[in-house]
């Protein structure tokens, strides 16, 4: 009876102090994957990433998207940096995406991590290209530098040229401003900003992007629920067409020059 | 005794990382696709073969994600070909912490440093089970967060550096705590190897007629539970799936008792006590 509760109680003991062992490395283990894995999303993924959870738990680290990335934007990332352990990253200020038409990375890319419902470069969303030091940009210094505009490959589209009044002088300054629906934050802007830091950099959009309170509405637009009731019932007649002189005999006009 | 699969798997390890560094830096292809794209997590033949990492496979699917078609089939052919080869084959012939923890293990039996901290070595299925949970809660793959071997080997093919700490530190704790510490007692992945070893058709088959039960074989084994003669005698080999199949008990063995064979040669043998195991191999 004795030897049988000497073993119970060996057992038991063992028993528990392997639960102990289980629930030490158990909860080490599980703090490390907590600490890197909800660490904030400073990472510039590949086109097509999933959600930064989602990447993150599906990316099987195996460097296929870093090989056939013709340009070596691509990086794996390594042991004890900011970004998690062995996943693939870019730094636009060393090597940009160059938006390959036929997207080579998400090609190769097995695990879906890079979701291959991406056809079109265009729409991949690594980023948003953000003017983060408006202080030291040179366009709104007053230079016409305007350099992350020309570089963009959606230019126009993702970056645009709008006249910006100054305070004191009447000319406007030029500043570039960054459309979020077109840009992919391939990140041509940061790498071409003339400045030894850039004034413009990418960010993830989670990171990039402001969020709305979801009650709001805009009066100024006629789109929305508070002011359909008053929308005119019949369209305005449009307003007469003013005819456009030609240049040459604008500045021949009497009215201009009678100002003198 | 000239170490004859020893050379042989050195070999066949410098060649898998080789192919990988040479495809990634080297643009090596095949047929025009790259030969070799990929890392030990998950690759892809001349564009056309996937391998995955079943282990890691699993751990993605216990995060609750449908990893692509591509680490779906890449993971099932290489359960299929570890299945047949033995599954900690992995472990001996291709993992590139081998020689880390072989060195180690060299290094132990010369300085004499024999004694050292006891670990059991089914700690290393714990860390297998507890795997999936932690991959589940964290959703992320648990132990490729944490795998000196995937560190090692993407160091090693993407020249991405810090990853030699890990390859120092396993190889200190080898060498100063436990002998064959981390790939015999912790190494979820060998463990998981392990498990499905257990259906090997290449094994060590074992001739209990001329065995003088010198010991010299388990003396150099890295996994020396799995010598258990009596079980070897009974089966006509050494039918664990914890063997590596790496062979060092092979040229050691001074009657010739140790010699790879098929599963089915070793059983046909063993029925026949007085044949023994065909050399022939």
């Amino acid at each position: 009876m004795a030897a049988r509760k000497d073993s119970r109680r060996a057992f038991i003991s063992a028993g528990v102090r392997g639960l102990g062992a289980v629930a030490l490395g158990g909860s080490i283990w599980g703090y490390l994957l907590h600490e890197q894995s909800q660490a904030i999303p400073y990472a510039l993924r590949p086109p097509g990433a999933l959600d930064e959870n989602d990447f993150l738990a599906t990316c099987i680290k195996c460097g296929q998207c870093v090989t056939d990335c013709p340009y070596d934007t691509l990086q794996l990332a390594e042991v004890g940096g900011a970004i998690p352990i062995g996943t693939p990253y870019f730094f636009p200020r060393s090597i940009p995406c160059y938006m390959c038409p036929d997207i080579p990375c998400v090609k190769a890319c097995p695990s879906g991590a890079l979701d291959s419902s991406l056809t079109k470069i265009e729409e991949a969303k690594m980023g948003i290209a953000v003017l983060v030091d408006e202080e030291n940009c040179l366009s709104y210094r007053g230079l016409r530098c305007e350099i992350c505009h020309r570089e963009c490959p959606l230019m126009n589209k993702a970056i645009t040229v709008e006249p910006h009044p100054r305070l004191l002088s009447k000319h406007a300054v030029f500043v570039p401003v960054v459309h979020s629906d077109a840009c992919t934050g391939c990140g041509m802007c940061e790498k071409a900003c003339p400045l030894p830091e850039a004034a413009i950099k990418v960010l993830p959009p989670a990171l990039a992007k402001a969020k709305p309170g979801e009650h709001y509405e805009f009066g100024w637009t006629t789109q929305n629920s508070l002011t359909k009731d008053f929308l005119p019932q019949e369209e305005a007649s449009p307003l007469p067409k003013e005819e456009l002189k030609s240049g040459l005999d604008y500045l021949n006009d009497s009215d201009l020059q009678e100002k003198r | 005794m000239f170490p004859r699969y020893l050379i042989l798997r050195r070999i066949v390890q410098a060649t898998v990382l080789l192919l990988f560094i040479g495809t990634v830096h080297w643009g090596w292809t095949l047929a025009g696709a790259p030969l070799l794209r990929g890392d030990l997590s998950a690759s892809e033949i001349a564009g056309r073969i996937p391998l995955a990492d079943p282990y890691a496979t699993l751990q993605i699917l216990a995060t609750g994600h449908l990893p692509g078609w591509r680490v779906l089939v890449g993971a099932l052919i290489v359960i299929v070909v570890y299945a047949f080869l033995g599954g900690r084959t992995f472990c001996s012939w291709v993992c590139p912490l081998n020689p880390v923890s072989d060195m180690a293990g060299w290094l132990r039996r010369r300085l004499g440093l024999e004694d050292g901290m006891r670990l059991s070595r089914r700690v290393r299925v714990w860390i297998l089970a507890l795997s999936f949970p932690l991959s589940a809660l964290t959703s992320v793959a648990a132990f490729e967060w944490i795998s000196p071997i995937g560190m090692v080997h993407r160091a090693v093919i993407f020249s991405v550096g810090t990853a030699w700490i890990a390859v120092v530190a396993l190889f200190l704790f080898d060498l100063l705590f436990v002998k064959n510490g981390w790939c015999g007692h912790l190494c979820p992945l060998g463990a998981f190897y392990g498990l499905l070893g257990r259906t090997a058709q290449v094994r060590v088959g074992y001739d209990l007629q001329s065995c003088t039960h010198c010991g010299e074989c388990t003396l150099v084994c890295p996994e020396p539970h799995v010598l258990n003669l009596k079980l070897a005698a009974e089966r006509g080999m050494v039918d664990w799936g914890d063997c590596t199949n790496c062979g060092r008990c092979v040229p050691v063995c001074p009657e010739g008792s140790l010699q790879f064979a098929w599963r089915h040669q070793c059983r046909t043998a063993a029925q026949a006590p007085s044949a023994g195991v065909s050399h022939e191999e």
